[in-house]
């Protein structure tokens, strides 16, 4: 935080504002990890939504904070746990969708599932001493102090899942849509969820090393909700998608900069904000429609 | 062990406290609601965090938070089953609201910093005074006696919606009434074992039990009697090994029986809740 202090507050002069936001490393950093972060949850998000797994999503979300705390207590490197548990947390919602066929035995798995992983995390943390500060950074993240060497990593997974999910976009899409008629057609419902489950991993991972185990759901869920609520086209959608997670990362960060409150809370706050307003203004257009419709019959 | 005072207070509330999820727990795995149960637990943790960067008291924000959330929830879900997507974009917000209100509350105070927010999230069984203990225990026989009132018309709601509806049970208040049960009980629950772990509370002994077996009543005991059980053997097993921490033990515990039922059954018929489709 003693970065922050640095800043010279916002002026009237939004250029020069613009332009001291990115005069500091730290802050060009975080804006390209931003940036890269937005637009592979922006994609696999939209997927997500679609095919109804946002429990499946959060979940693999909880499970990178267990799999930072593994890390830290057995000296390696953060990035392996996350990457490491995201993958084997993956798998384990493959089988558990793969054996359960009732959509609340479904549901129960994955609860079970979860509050292991947030057990496990706690373990962890408590076995080693002394991560206790760090557990908020661990579970909320931090934007600030983000190196290259990450964001590089960052963009190569961003790249691969990104690039995978474009490879298998119109099967994905088909099993998502109606998983019998994409079966009876030949496409490979089971190996394509699994596929599709673990380029969500490897994109939690990546993420949640940047906004914390926490807030990567918000990035997944909100703008590809807000996207689908918009139009049910799937190519406009997940570049909706994209666009959204974009401009709320984008905003939140410069937000964050200006002041003392975390970069979490804009983010969410920016995209919620964004979803209620679609949402009721896709109601109130919808309420226009159905009583305006029958006068223009009339006449 | 029985010697400590905070050991007894522990598995006094702990007792209750197992009941109480394990009962909720059997229906909310039958109803499919876990994730609603996963978006009440992170509501419990911003609530507390909210009333406490207000300056009120933390339980009392804890209880309206989840209780509130709950009735949301129900009012969201109810348009279209299974909308888990809006309860999705609804809890993400509020997480990012307990961010908010954890980095106030860290800065505000000097002497508290993060430690609040930690207890709140993965809870401090050993610290319950017997003030706590006796309000979490009057909490858990309530709900437990309110739940176990509306089993039955509960459970045909829950079971086949339509039919229950033509033949007069009110199924979309009882859907309210439950969801604001469950946020009560999340909120005490929250207390014991944290708010991120209660979910392991409700959905494993309550998995286990719909696994074992298909019978409803039978499987309401089974999933109190599994609760109750994680509950003690993780304060034995923590008391035992100081350095592992309570609610992880229970929740581990918990975990462990679903997966021995999971074994067991695996291939044999299908729960209850195969109805639901």
């Amino acid at each position: 935080m003693a970065e922050l202090t640095v800043a010279q507050g916002l002026t009237w002069n939004l250029w020069s504002d613009v332009q001291e936001l990115f005069s500091y490393p730290f802050m060009v950093n975080a804006m390209e990890a931003g940036t890269i972060v937005a637009v592979m949850a922006g994609v696999t998000g939209w997927f997500m939504v679609l095919r109804r797994q946002a429990f499946a999503g959060h979940t693999l979300s909880v499970i990178a904070f267990p799999g930072a705390a593994a890390a830290t207590l057995a000296g390696l490197p953060v990035a392996v746990g996350y990457f490491a548990f995201c993958g084997l947390g993956a798998l384990s919602l493959a089988g558990i969708s793969g054996s359960n066929r009732s959509h609340s035995a479904e549901s129960a798995a994955i609860g079970s599932l979860q509050a292991l992983a947030l057990a496990l995390g706690f373990l962890f943390v408590g076995l080693y001493h002394g991560l206790l500060t760090g557990l908020d950074s661990l579970l909320f993240g931090t934007f600030l102090g983000i190196t290259r060497d990450q964001v590089l990593v960052l963009l190569v997974v961003a790249a691969v899942a990104v690039l995978l999910v474009a490879i298998a976009a119109r099967p994905l899409y088909f099993a998502s849509v109606d998983a019998d008629v994409a079966r009876a057609g030949g496409v490979p419902v089971r190996l394509l969820g699994l596929g599709f489950l673990l380029v969500l991993g490897l994109s939690v991972a990546a993420t949640s090393q940047i906004t914390g185990a926490v807030l990567v759901f918000a990035l997944l869920v909100t703008p590809a909700a807000t996207a689908h609520q918009i139009t049910s086209r799937p190519v406009l959608g997940v570049a909706l998608s994209v666009a959204i997670a974009l401009a709320v990362t984008w905003l939140g960060l410069a937000l964050a900069y200006y002041s003392v409150y975390p970069v979490g809370f804009y983010v969410t706050s920016l995209a919620f904000g964004l979803y209620l307003a679609v949402r009721i203004t896709r109601v109130a257009v919808r309420r226009r429609r159905a009583t305006g419709l029958p006068a223009a019959a009339a006449a | 062990m029985f010697a400590h005072e905070f050991m007894r207070n522990a598995l006094l509330a702990g007792t209750f406290v197992g009941v109480a999820c394990g009962l909720v727990g059997y229906f909310v795995v039958l109803r499919a609601q876990v994730f609603a149960g996963d978006a009440l637990s992170h509501l419990a943790f911003t609530g507390a965090l909210g009333a406490a960067v207000l300056g009120l008291d933390i339980v009392a924000g804890l209880f309206f938070a989840t209780i509130v959330g709950g009735i949301v929830i129900g009012a969201l879900g109810d348009r279209a089953r299974a909308d888990d997507v809006a309860i999705g974009t609804f809890f993400a917000w509020t997480l990012g609201l307990g961010v908010l209100f954890l980095s106030i509350f860290t800065t505000s105070s000097s002497a508290g910093n993060g430690t609040a927010g930690v207890r709140v999230l993965f809870g401090s069984i050993l610290g319950l005074s017997g003030a706590d203990v006796r309000t979490s225990v009057s909490i858990a026989i309530l709900t437990s006696v309110a739940l176990l009132t509306i089993a039955r018309p509960l459970l045909f709601a829950s079971l086949d919606g339509g039919v229950a509806a033509a033949q007069g049970v009110p199924v979309r208040a009882l859907g309210l009434g439950f969801l604001a049960l469950l946020g009560l009980v999340a909120a005490e629950a929250s207390q014991a074992v944290g708010a991120l772990l209660l979910l392991g509370l409700l959905a494993a002994p309550a998995g286990a039990a719909h696994r074992i077996t298909s019978n409803p009543y039978r499987g309401l005991l089974l999933s109190a009697v599994l609760a109750v059980a994680s509950v003690w053997i993780g304060l034995t097993l923590s008391y035992a090994f100081p350095t592992l921490p309570p609610s992880s033990m229970i929740i581990a515990t918990a975990v462990a029986a679903y997966v021995l039922a999971f074994a067991a059954t695996v291939g044999r018929r299908r729960p209850v809740g195969h109805y639901l489709g």
